[in-house]
């Protein structure tokens, strides 16, 4: 009992992160009907860029208050995120809105290759050790053995915060009502007076600084940070938003906790299931496992609604 | 006048083949049996581009994951042909006292096959949703590919973990041993080019089924789905199967020949070359593969000149090169450097 509650609170923390990145994904989607392959990289520069601001920020001012480097880390880490995706949309997407379909998708790969490139010359190919910020003290879970950190804590409760705040800005605030007009249906929101363009932007750049977010989080949980970091995490966050439905607001955040707790019960338990044949070492192929089984069984996802195809 | 023109195609024909058959030992003489090599992976990369092109380039489904298709048919020609599977199952030993030697006749079609069904079963759920999820999905597989390469070495030894196979033999076809250098009359032809010559044949071969699979009902029919799904589904065709066969071709031709950056190198070679046009693709292919070999060539000397050091690694360099080359082409060229003339 104790080994499960230990891979359900696990399994909360990796899902966080994953539906904080999923939103990101499934936001895109549902203005551009796109997939964003270059995701998973604006995720790792957010780590990367997080990594060099702490370290110039601990060279100069090395009195600095722990809260208050963390703050002025992610200040710069999403907003330098938030510029990245607006640049990655309109140099890599924009130009081929009404190109063929395979166009953007090959733009996309070329946009993170490119980018993973350019963190490799940045930063090399080692990973790097990632500063340990956040207060990592284990606490012990009332009548039972388990354990859960502050530093996972914090990753769960900000990773709640975040959602619901973005819940409330695409449900109850004009832009929200922009986003969600776009993702009906660009034309018509265009000829309603909704400057697509912009909002477009606009849901690049919060998808953007979400993963700058999640990356730091994923640097601060694993410790180090390096210039391939994003490639997993992305593909588990798509599988996440395609659980929950892609396009989806609410789907991602529900795919991402439950694509998190799968895993982690997952590799818990597959070596007692399959009597030590698998490992964990075969962790990652539980997010492929559920993604093959969503796009068989449900390929709507979850909370999505049943889409024809546009001609 | 009809007499001369077909006079002419012949003998254009007739130069080719000839320069076709010079070019490596051209190339071993001027830079040694390195470069011979490098035309032959040349090839390879060629047979790969060609397979490739089948998926992306006449159906329009963007496959990520090509490589792994590459990975399962190199470990299935490597299993049958090494004493890898003799070392793990003892039982095996005595049921072939002289060790497993399946012959390259029977390898590659039982490879290209194992591959061909990877790629249904892969396919089937994802094909009749839209090209992203197929896109993703094969990312997905050929990371799932690696893992399990990686990690089947226990319980049962079947893929030697990261270590690989080894000990495989060397192709054995039309009575020559491609390892050996051949020995005609005090004339003595080296591995290398042996290898280039079984190369060249295999893409000739795949070139003919390409060029006709392309002008076949099937191949209209593929870029009818290309163009628009939903118009080629009006019209009665069977958009899910016809997707399904050429993913299949596409992938049993990966089997015939590892990582996620592999399969973007192709990819960046059908790309570069033209989605759709045999001619271009091979022209992209030649161009990516060659290419990193003069940027060694060229980029380590320089930075040393200027820097005193190397800076920035040709491998990177590379990589980046990619990376741009894809966005740009698919702006501002989006059928690539050799365009195919389209029937209106």
């Amino acid at each position: 009992m104790d080994i499960f509650l230990q891979q359900i609170l696990n399994g909360l923390v990796l899902g966080s992160i994953y539906a904080l990145i999923a939103l990101g994904y499934t936001m895109v989607y549902g203005v551009l009907g796109i997939i964003n392959f270059a995701h998973g990289e604006v995720l790792m520069l957010g780590a990367l860029i997080a990594l060099t601001c702490i370290q110039v920020l601990q060279y100069f001012f090395p009195d600095l208050p722990v809260l208050i480097t963390i703050l002025v880390v992610l200040v710069v880490s999403i907003s330098s995120c938030a510029v990245i995706s607006f640049y990655i949309e309109k140099l890599a997407y924009r130009p081929l809105r009404f190109a063929p379909r395979l166009a953007p998708l090959i733009s996309a790969i070329g946009m993170s290759i490119l980018l993973q490139t350019i963190a490799m010359m940045i930063w090399g190919r080692t990973p790097l050790r990632f500063p340990q910020l956040l207060p990592n003290q284990a606490i012990l879970i009332p009548y039972s053995t388990a354990t859960i950190t502050t530093k996972e804590i914090i990753i769960i409760v900000v990773s709640l915060v975040v959602m619901i705040t973005l819940l409330v800005l695409v449900k109850k605030t004009k832009f929200g009502r922009a986003i969600r007009a776009t993702s009906e249906n660009p034309q018509v929101a265009g000829l309603m007076g909704v400057n697509t363009n912009r909002v477009i932007s606009y849901t690049f750049m919060l998808g953007g600084g979400l993963a700058a977010l999640a990356g730091f989080m994923i640097a601060s949980n694993y410790g180090s940070a390096h210039f391939y970091m994003g490639f997993t995490p992305g593909l588990k966050a798509f599988t996440a938003a395609v659980l929950g439905g892609i396009g989806n607001i609410p789907g991602a955040m529900l795919g991402g906790l439950l694509l998190g707790l799968i895993e982690s019960l997952g590799s818990g338990y597959i070596s007692e299931l399959t009597g030590g044949v698998f490992g964990s070492n075969y962790q990652d192929i539980f997010a492929f496992i559920v993604l093959i089984v969503v796009l068989i069984f449900r390929p709507s996802g979850l909370l999505g609604e049943k889409q024809g195809d546009r001609a | 006048m009809i007499q001369f023109s077909q006079d002419k195609k012949m003998a254009q024909w007739l130069f080719l083949a000839l320069l076709l058959c010079i070019t490596p030992w051209l190339c071993l003489f001027a830079g040694g049996n390195y470069w011979v090599r490098v035309l032959d992976f040349a090839l390879l990369y060629i047979f790969l581009a060609l397979g490739l092109n089948i998926v992306v380039g006449f159906a329009g489904l963007l496959d990520l994951g090509y490589i792994a298709f590459y990975a399962v048919g190199a470990y299935c020609a490597g299993l049958m042909a090494s004493p890898h599977l003799l070392n793990s199952f003892a039982h095996l030993k005595e049921l072939f006292p002289l060790g497993i030697h399946t012959s390259y006749w029977l390898i590659l079609p039982i490879a290209a096959l194992v591959a061909g069904i990877f790629g249904v079963l892969l396919g089937t759920p994802t094909l009749k949703l839209r090209g992203d999820y197929l896109a993703i999905v094969t990312l997905g597989f050929g990371e799932i590919i690696r893992i399990f390469l990686n990690n089947l070495d226990r319980p049962i030894n079947l893929t030697n973990g990261p270590k690989g196979i080894n000990g495989i033999d060397a192709v054995n076809m039309f009575g020559l041993y491609f390892g050996k250098k051949l020995n005609i009359g005090g004339f003595s032809i080296p591995s290398v080019i042996l290898n280039y010559y079984l190369f060249l044949i295999l893409v000739i071969g795949v070139v003919i089924i390409c060029a006709r699979l392309q002008h076949s009902r099937i191949g209209r029919a593929w870029v009818a789905i290309r163009e628009d799904e939903i118009a080629a589904k009006a019209m009665g065709l069977n958009t899910r199967n016809l997707k399904l066969l050429a993913f299949a071709i596409g992938a049993s031709f990966g089997g015939i020949s590892f990582s996620l950056s592999e399969s973007i190198v192709v990819l960046a070679m059908v790309v570069l070359g033209g989605m759709g046009h045999i001619p271009g693709v091979i022209l992209g292919s030649l161009l990516l593969a060659v290419f990193p070999e003069f940027l060694r060539a060229v980029l380590v000397p320089l930075q040393t000149m200027l820097f005193g050091h190397v800076v920035v690694d040709a491998e990177i360099i590379r990589q980046f090169l990619y990376g741009c080359a894809l966005i740009l082409i698919i702006r501002y060229r989006p059928n690539g450097l050799w365009p195919q003339m389209r029937a209106s």
